[in-house]
């Protein structure tokens, strides 16, 4: 429905209840309804019993619709959406080359 | 001081739930979750004859109840059973409770026998899902299932209980309370007065009603706000009987197969307002050319909804009856009487016509002899192809809550479980099932249930002997080749009925099919009526799928 699709990354920030079955509940939701997930990142909280998530997805024009979505998760505690450049994925690049 | 085992706390905390009945098949795998529900003995257990016939069954009782519908399988082929009555659940917004038995924990990946992944495999076809890990898990698992199958919009919920929680044993001082729906929020007030504006402004409002307005409060709503500001309005086909058949501002159903005027008047409106409604494709046809020169006014419980496909005006996020209680004192008594004359004008001219009504053995004849057997009153259930369109085109639907369709999924076999589970909710009731010959095969075993429980379901089987709007969109759209969609075997429903142990009339052949239809319908209990149709004979008006709803192929409904 929405026009011009661009390369531009967004990163939502989720915080997100820590079980085996959460990763797939968010991955699920993206691959049901077509949405581009580029990188996901987990790592537990320090109680541990929630986890924090970086998504990088894909914007073409569906962001919102896409937060709305995720949100609705009932294991989704919290989104944010940082529009500028995935810097946690790009210091993790700078680890994995090492 | 409380001693239960995993199975026996479930069963008190479903008590605790107001659950009165369950469907469900045993296994394996929940044997121990049966044999706690068959000692305790305060909730009726219905056994279904197929998973997914016990999810149509208590989606029968979820869709004339309101509250949520619970289902017992057994794990592996027992829960994927289930799927198709969950993803069905989900796309029409029906509450529903799945619990399952799943092989016990340690056992889990290993292939254990009838293990299945049925947390992994029913995320896309449920609202919200869990796998219960310990015994402790249950007290807040199963009130959270309910709170969230029942809470703002309602959906399929499944809970997979390990065989090892089921026999573990727990001590508790007391039950904890029962899970509710957490309060709906207050519609945004300045969204309400935008779109209160609008509607002031507008000189031909329009409203679109889906599923969405179907329930009693939502319905009383509707219909104050729509007779106190003379708005008149359309119904997707979820929505019909959120206002009765018949009323002077109802214009009828919109979409693939809806009336022609419907679908002119929502282009000719100035503004749109959809409630509850999710704008789907049989609906809104090619969405570039719906409702095109206006802009519309989206009030949905779910966010999601609101933008999803097009982007509104305004936007309420908002429970239906919440939304226009608090839009109507901001609207001002405007006078939009050409608007009304037109609407009535359209729908004299372009509103749905049926032939051969006199007939009780015609596609049409026999839904209208029905309905005036009935008086108004009754539940009616249908499966999905041909007999669905009309029915949902002929069928005086004069309430909510008295019309369940699989309309989302689109899934044959729903109708007869469906109508079992709708009269053991509502005995009193007399529930008729419109069905073919196609769908009806496809749940066919649970005649024996609706046998067993002496269901008051009355299965009135179109039968053309073939897969119906399949070979109409054959004929209309591939040449006319109709390939796969043929039922040459003969099937003789009349005896397969009787084998199961329900009366059963092949109306074509009585001389008197009108007193054998009402004798029927009186008489308590199940019976299957047969009524032979052709194939040939189409469902009129009909928008070609990807086409825009102006579109609209026009042709006899005989």
């Amino acid at each position: 429905m929405n026009g011009s699709i661009t390369s531009a990354l967004t990163t939502l920030h989720l915080s997100v209840n820590n079980h085996p079955g959460v990763l797939s509940h968010v991955c699920g939701l993206f691959a049901g309804r077509a949405y581009n997930l580029e990188g996901v990142l987990v790592t537990p909280e320090a109680s541990g019993d929630t986890c924090r998530m970086w998504l990088v997805v894909k914007d073409d024009g569906r962001m919102e619709q896409i937060v709305k979505q995720v949100r609705k998760l009932h294991d989704v505690l919290d989104v944010q959406v940082g529009h500028t450049e995935p810097t946690v994925f790009n210091r993790l690049a700078g680890c994995l080359e090492c | 001081m409380l001693r239960l085992t995993g199975a026996e706390l479930t069963i008190r905390l479903l008590e605790n739930q107001g659950v009165t009945h369950i469907a469900g098949i045993p296994g394996g795998f929940n044997l121990p979750l049966y044999d706690a529900l068959g000692r305790r003995g305060t909730i009726r257990h219905i056994l279904a004859r197929h998973e997914q016939g016990a999810g149509f069954i208590a989606q029968g009782m979820a869709r004339v109840t309101g509250r949520p519908g619970v289902v017992f399988a057994t794990s592996g082929p027992g829960a994927t059973n289930t799927l198709t009555a969950l993803a069905d659940a989900r796309m029409d917004s029906v509450p529903l409770v799945c619990i399952t038995g799943q092989v016990p924990l340690g056992m889990i990946g290993t292939d254990a026998f009838q293990e299945v992944d049925i947390y992994g495999m029913s995320i896309p076809a449920t609202k919200h899902n869990f796998i219960v890990r310990s015994i402790e898990e249950l007290l807040r698992v199963i009130p959270e299932a309910f709170a969230i199958a029942a809470g703002d919009r309602p959906g399929p919920v499944l809970v997979d209980i390990p065989r090892d929680v089921q026999v573990a044993i727990a001590e508790l001082e007391d039950l904890p309370a029962a899970g509710a729906p957490a309060s709906i929020p207050e519609p945004d007030a300045q969204a309400l007065a935008r779109a209160a504006e609008l509607m002031n402004r507008a000189e031909r409002p329009l409203l679109l009603l889906g599923g969405g307005t179907a329930s009693p409060e939502a319905s009383e709503a509707v219909l104050a706000f729509m007779e106190a500001r003379r708005i008149p309005a359309v119904m997707s086909l979820r929505g019909l009987g959120a206002i009765p058949h018949g009323h002077e501002l109802a214009v009828g159903m919109l979409g693939m197969h809806g009336a022609r005027a419907s679908n002119m008047l929502v282009e000719e409106c100035d503004l749109l307002m959809v409630v509850g409604a999710r704008l789907g494709d049989r609906a809104t046809g090619r969405l570039d050319s719906f409702c095109p020169k206006t802009g519309i006014v989206h009030i949905d419980i779910d966010a999601c909804e609101v933008g999803k496909l097009r982007i509104p005006q305004v936007g309420i996020t908002a429970d239906a009856a919440q939304a226009l209680k608090a839009l109507l004192p901001l609207l001002r008594n405007t006078n939009h009487d050409p608007w009304l004359k037109r609407v009535d004008a359209c729908k004299a001219e372009h509103g749905l016509h049926f032939d051969r009504m006199d007939e009780v053995c015609s596609p049409y004849g026999i839904i209208r002899h029905v309905a005036d057997a009935m008086h108004g009153k009754g539940i009616v259930s249908t499966d999905v192809g041909q007999h669905q369109m009309r029915v949902a085109q002929a069928y005086p639907m004069m309430q909510p809550r008295q019309w369940l369709t699989s309309g989302g999924l689109g899934t044959m076999g729903f109708g007869l479980p469906a109508a079992i589970g709708a009269a053991l909710a509502k005995p009193d009731e007399t529930v008729v099932c419109f069905s073919g010959d196609g769908s009806l095969l496809m749940n066919i075993q649970e005649m024996a249930t609706a046998v067993e429980n002496h269901a008051n379901v009355k299965i009135i089987l179109c039968n053309n002997e073939a897969l119906g709007l399949v070979q109409q969109q054959q004929d209309l759209f591939f040449g006319g080749r109709l390939f796969g969609s043929a039922f040459t075997a003969g099937t003789d429903f009349v005896r397969i009925a009787q084998g199961f142990g329900m009366p059963a009339y092949h109306l074509n052949d009585e001389r008197d099919p009108r007193a054998v239809l009402e004798q029927a319908l009186a008489n308590p209990g199940p019976c299957l009526l047969e009524v032979r149709m052709s194939a040939e004979e189409k469902v009129f008006p009909m928008v070609p799928p990807g086409a825009a709803n102006s579109q609209m192929i026009e042709g006899v409904n005989s």
